[in-house]
């Protein structure tokens, strides 16, 4: 029996009521008050998620920059030291391996953050086409990750703003970690990477400073109302960046594993496109629900922004347009559903 | 907003976590504390037709949370005469008040039928054995 591992907050997730379930390989948080009320303290204060599970990998050396460039499919030259980067590990067809924020801590010095069910993928895939000169670690053992996300989270950690995709050493009440600008949320916030052995210092300090704690759930329903894809649901190494609309991180222009065939893609126009769509029935899409004339739900949930049922499917080229009305497979029952424009939410300005 | 735990007297249960509240020849149904707090906050209830036939131990509808989907099990047989439409527009309701959130209200097709359900002491006993 494979035993599921625990990230060093484990017995604080417990001692804050969490409900615990497996996910890649770990025993998370999936929710502690309630994903509804988690979720909506993102969207309008601060929320804190453990998310020691995903994956890190260091590549270091002179020529780590080479082996990157020519494995992740976006332009590691458009950032410098202290940039992260949102980019994708391709296969020969253009199929993801994993989509990973690529961090340049110095020109010889790279960190990759992975999905955790990835993690092995990753490490094996780089480390088979590894050369002198680019060493490539896994180093997730040693790291623990807390995303603080929302529109005060800045304020409520007391950090001076800096742009989205920046980050630097530093430290939260006096417990080191890296800052860093990104996450899932489609929010305002960074993700704090620290040494397993603060973790459980830093996570209490997040808390105190009023981040509300945030299972996987919330984190699911609220990357899925900004369409951030997720590894394994909407992109899987079947699917090709072109389809899955994250041509934008495809520099076609560079060589990299899959660049031709992406190009190709890209030439003829892919055959099914990755939409998001808002449910005008009253239901709640699931994956795998088939899309009727084609196609499939790869990402389903209740919207607790909008309360009504949102997705994202792949559905053929024709019917990808924004106002396209679908119908959806509900467990037999027929219903409706419109293509919209990504995002599915965006906070009123 | 979330209710706390307890097991009204006077209704029947179903060891699948749904009460039931006979009056004479009709009865009300809904599912209890322990279940809706098994689901986590209900953001859908797909109920039966009206005038739909339901039968004990089988499912008349559907209610779901964020994450997942749960068949609603019949406590008893009967003929569909109303389904409470504010649970419907307001699924939360559910878990504010297990009890007040009826589901649908039934004409029984055996008034016999309730004997067979557990009484407040037997479904108290069923849960702390799970």
């Amino acid at each position: 029996m494979q035993t599921l591992a625990r990230t060093p907050l484990y017995e604080r997730h417990l001692a804050l009521g969490a409900r615990m379930v497996p996910f890649a390989g770990w025993e998370m948080p999936v929710q502690y008050e309630g994903v509804i009320p988690e979720h909506r303290a993102v969207r309008t204060d601060c929320g804190a998620f453990d998310v020691s599970h995903m994956g890190e990998i260091e590549l270091e050396g002179p020529r780590a920059r080479e082996l990157l460039q020519s494995l992740l499919s976006n332009d590691l030259d458009k950032i410098g030291p202290g940039r992260a980067q949102y980019t994708l590990l391709t296969n020969e067809h253009g199929g993801i391996v994993d989509d990973l924020i690529v961090y340049t801590i110095d020109p010889f010095r790279f960190l990759l953050i992975v999905n955790a069910s990835n993690r092995g993928a990753v490490f094996e895939w780089m480390k088979e086409r590894e050369f002198r000169g680019s060493d490539v670690r896994d180093v997730s053992d040693d790291y623990a990750l807390i995303a603080v996300q929302g529109p005060r989270s800045i304020e409520r950690l007391g950090l001076p703003d800096a742009p989205s995709f920046t980050f630097a050493m530093g430290e939260i009440d006096g417990v080191e970690c890296m800052i860093s600008h990104t996450g899932y949320t489609g929010e305002l916030g960074v993700e704090l990477m620290a040494m397993n052995e603060d973790a459980g210092e830093l996570w209490d300090r997040v808390l105190e400073r009023g981040a509300v704690p945030c299972g996987l759930a919330a984190r699911d329903t609220l990357r899925l109302e900004v369409c951030y894809p997720l590894h394994g649901n909407d992109i899987t190494t079947e699917t090709d960046a072109i389809s899955a609309g994250l041509g934008w991180v495809c520099a076609l222009d560079k060589v990299f594993t899959g660049a031709e065939a992406l190009r190709e893609i890209k030439e003829r126009g892919p055959a099914e496109r990755l939409s998001a769509f808002v449910m005008t029935d009253r239901a709640i899409p699931r994956q795998g629900m088939a899309v009727e004339g084609g196609g499939e739900v790869t990402s389903g949930t209740h919207s607790p922004m909008l309360d009504r049922g949102i997705g994202m499917a792949y559905v053929p080229s024709a019917s990808a347009e924004p106002g396209t009305a679908i119908t959806i497979d509900v467990r037999g029952r027929p219903r409706g559903a419109e293509i919209v424009k990504k995002p599915i939410y965006k906070r009123e300005e | 907003m979330a209710a706390a735990e307890r097991y009204p007297d006077g209704l029947k249960y179903h060891p699948e976590h749904d009460w039931a509240s006979i009056h004479g020849e009709e009865a009300t149904l809904g599912i209890t504390w322990y279940a809706q707090d098994s689901l986590g906050e209900l953001v859908h209830y797909e109920p039966p037709d009206v005038g739909a036939t339901i039968s004990k131990d089988n499912a008349y509808g559907e209610v779901e949370s964020v994450k997942a989907v749960s068949d609603l099990i019949s406590p008893l047989s009967g003929e569909v005469l109303e389904v409470n439409q504010a649970v419907v527009d307001a699924p939360e309701l559910v878990n504010a008040d297990p009890y007040e959130a009826w589901l649908v209200r039934i004409k029984l097709s055996d008034v016999t039928e309730p004997d067979s359900l557990m009484d407040v002491e037997a479904y108290t006993k069923h849960l702390a054995e799970l």
